[in-house]
């Protein structure tokens, strides 16, 4: 265990000495000024007018507002955090393996899979540190400069975390494998292969289409991130749209729960068979 | 317990239709500088990887420090010195041995210490808090070669460990491998340097597309044959006739096999167009007589001088002189 203390700890130095933590810190933290700026302009904008500064908000029109500004902030926020952990990770293996780094670290008495482990560790906490700051920043802004708290934030955000857990699973694994550019290729082109199956999916349920609908399932199902995402903007939704379930970001079909399952064993098995192939590699 | 460091037997790796190692059998006992030599493209990485456990075997087995190669145990007593060591460039020395002695599950404290032993040792003692984004190639090599033996290996593999050093570095690398052979570790050295491996080996291995040529011990063969050279001003039937009873061979020294000291001062061709250097194998009490039979055939003596077989020789001798291109 000690071992994959170490490695994660090392990954943690590197992100930090490499300036990675810094920059994200310093965007992330421009990111939240420039969201609270813009929802405090939409609330100064509805108090002028409905009457006079203190006037009462529009009930329904100003929760309908600020749940769109609230969406919109945390999808750019899911967005980012898938982005950043593909970047960050695409190299963490193959990028070792190339320099023949690699060989230094695992000729110290250790087992290979704990440094699959370490590294995994320390990426997913880093990640899910910055992905849940940013998130918690978002809902704060929104609770304090507009008193607007959506629906089910605690579920709404676990859902945003568990898809960085989804990507650095993937991105390891086919780091032991692939290239840094080869695996940079296949984790976009899958994250865009779910996107697009994510709205074909819900036009074919839109249309009552099940082919088409199929389509997008099998897609999400090759990478549950999307997916997982339309199911946290679904539970953020107000009452009254959830009814119709029509939203800039989530439209027709909603995500089961079984998703959610899904993409926690997705996680897993991707893990183990990280650590797995890294194991019998020729390095 | 096992008096032998590594043992190998019909160990072999293919990848995909090349084969990396055909059949390597060897055994290193404890305690010895062990060389291994051969040309380019021959398996020597290939089979120190497969003696760590990084390349899985094809074939064959390989017992290193009584467990199988890789096992964690005996990683523990290890260390290595990859060909071309690399390692996070954000680290400076100090840190980067700061956690290798972690990996190696050092106690922090002897760790700090001897890690600036490891550093005074490969002359790196100044640089100690630099990062490694500013080293040179030759101080990248040093500061593998500390991690190396950071925690006083049993056995240590060291990978063309002076490929990248120039010769301050090199002397440096030879007197750090007499002194951890003084400390009783067995040294596994992979190197193209053959001076190097003669001053430094008790025995090589020579090997050639995967397979082990032959294995001998350095001073007896270096020692085994007294070969002497000898320059006279001409060299003429009569001389031939007084020396030839006293030596085992004879043969004429052509000028690419002199030695290059004695090259220049050598007085050339005979007036006949003969060679006038001549190589003996004789043994070490026929000398004197050698240069009395010389003289008495009214011969000018320049020079009667014993000829080392160098390495290099020997490694053409064993290997063979066409070269792979690899």
């Amino acid at each position: 265990m000690n071992a994959v203390m170490t490695l994660a700890w090392l990954t943690f130095q590197e992100a930090r000495r490499r300036s990675m933590v810094l920059v994200a810190v310093v965007l992330g933290a421009g990111f939240l000024l420039l969201f609270g700026v813009g929802l405090a302009a939409v609330v100064h904008n509805q108090a002028t007018r409905s009457g006079g500064a203190g006037g009462a908000v529009d009930v329904i029109g100003g929760g309908l507002v600020f749940n769109l500004l609230t969406m919109a902030g945390l999808y750019v926020v899911h967005f980012l955090a898938i982005m950043l952990a593909i970047v960050a990770t695409v190299d963490a293996v193959s990028g070792e393996i190339g320099s023949h780094t690699i060989q230094s670290l695992v000729t110290k008495p250790l087992r290979r899979w704990q440094v699959i482990a370490g590294k995994w560790l320390g990426y997913v906490a880093m990640l899910l540190l910055f992905t849940a700051a940013l998130c918690v920043g978002v809902l704060l802004e929104s609770r304090f400069i507009a008193g607007y708290v959506p629906p089910n934030p605690v579920p709404g955000v676990l859902l945003i975390l568990v898809q960085v857990a989804v990507l650095v699973s993937l991105s390891l694994l086919c780091g032991v494998y692939a290239s840094t550019l080869a695996n940079g290729v296949i984790l976009f082109m899958l994250y865009g292969l779910a996107f697009i199956g994510s709205w074909v999916e819900q036009i074919g349920t839109f249309f009552q289409s099940s082919a088409t609908s199929d389509i997008g399932v099998i897609s999400s199902l090759l990478l549950p991130v999307e997916a997982l995402w339309r199911l946290a903007a679904y539970l953020m939704q107000p009452p009254a749209l959830q009814t119709f379930n029509v939203s800039p970001f989530s439209l027709g079909a909603v995500p089961s729960a079984a998703m959610v399952l899904y993409a926690v064993v997705y996680i897993a098995v991707l893990l183990l068979l990280a650590m797995r192939a890294f194991s019998v590699r020729d390095l | 317990m096992t008096e032998l460091a590594i043992e190998t037997t019909g160990l072999r790796k293919v990848y995909g239709a090349k084969v990396a190692v055909t059949d390597l059998t060897l055994d290193v006992p404890r305690g010895e500088v062990f060389g291994f030599l051969g040309p380019n493209g021959a398996g020597k990485s290939t089979a120190i990887k497969m003696l760590l456990g990084l390349v899985r075997p094809t074939g064959g087995s390989a017992r290193v420090l009584g467990h199988a190669p890789g096992h964690t145990q005996t990683l523990a007593r290890i260390g290595f010195l990859p060909e071309h060591f690399r390692f996070h460039e954000w680290l400076s020395a100090m840190e980067l041995l700061a956690l290798h002695g972690r990996l190696y599950r050092m106690d922090p404290a002897s760790c700090r210490k001897r890690a600036r032993d490891v550093l005074e040792m490969v002359g790196l003692a100044d640089q100690a808090d630099r990062p490694l984004s500013g080293y040179s190639k030759g101080m990248l090599q040093r500061i593998g070669l500390a991690q190396a033996l950071l925690h006083s290996p049993e056995l240590a593999f060291f990978d063309e460990p002076t490929s990248a050093l120039d010769p301050f570095g090199r002397r440096l690398v030879r007197s750090i491998i007499h002194q951890v052979k003084a400390q009783g570790t067995t040294v596994f050295l992979n190197s193209h340097l053959l001076g190097e491996v003669e001053v430094t080996c008790d025995r090589v291995a020579f090997i050639k597309a995967g397979q082990v040529l032959q294995t001998l011990s350095l001073q007896d063969s270096l020692a085994a044959k007294q070969h002497l050279e000898l320059r006279v001003d001409a060299v003429t039937p009569a001389l031939l006739e007084r020396v030839a009873p006293l030596v085992e061979e004879w043969r004429f020294l052509e000028d690419d096999d002199a030695e290059p000291a004695s090259a220049c001062d050598a007085p050339g061709a005979g007036a006949a167009g003969t060679p006038a250097a001549l190589e003996l194998v004789a043994a070490h009490s026929q000398a004197p007589l050698i240069a009395q039979a010389v003289l008495a055939a009214g011969a000018q003596l320049y020079a009667l001088a014993p000829r080392r077989t160098s390495l290099e020789q020997l490694f053409l001798d064993i290997v063979g002189t066409e070269d792979s291109g690899q």
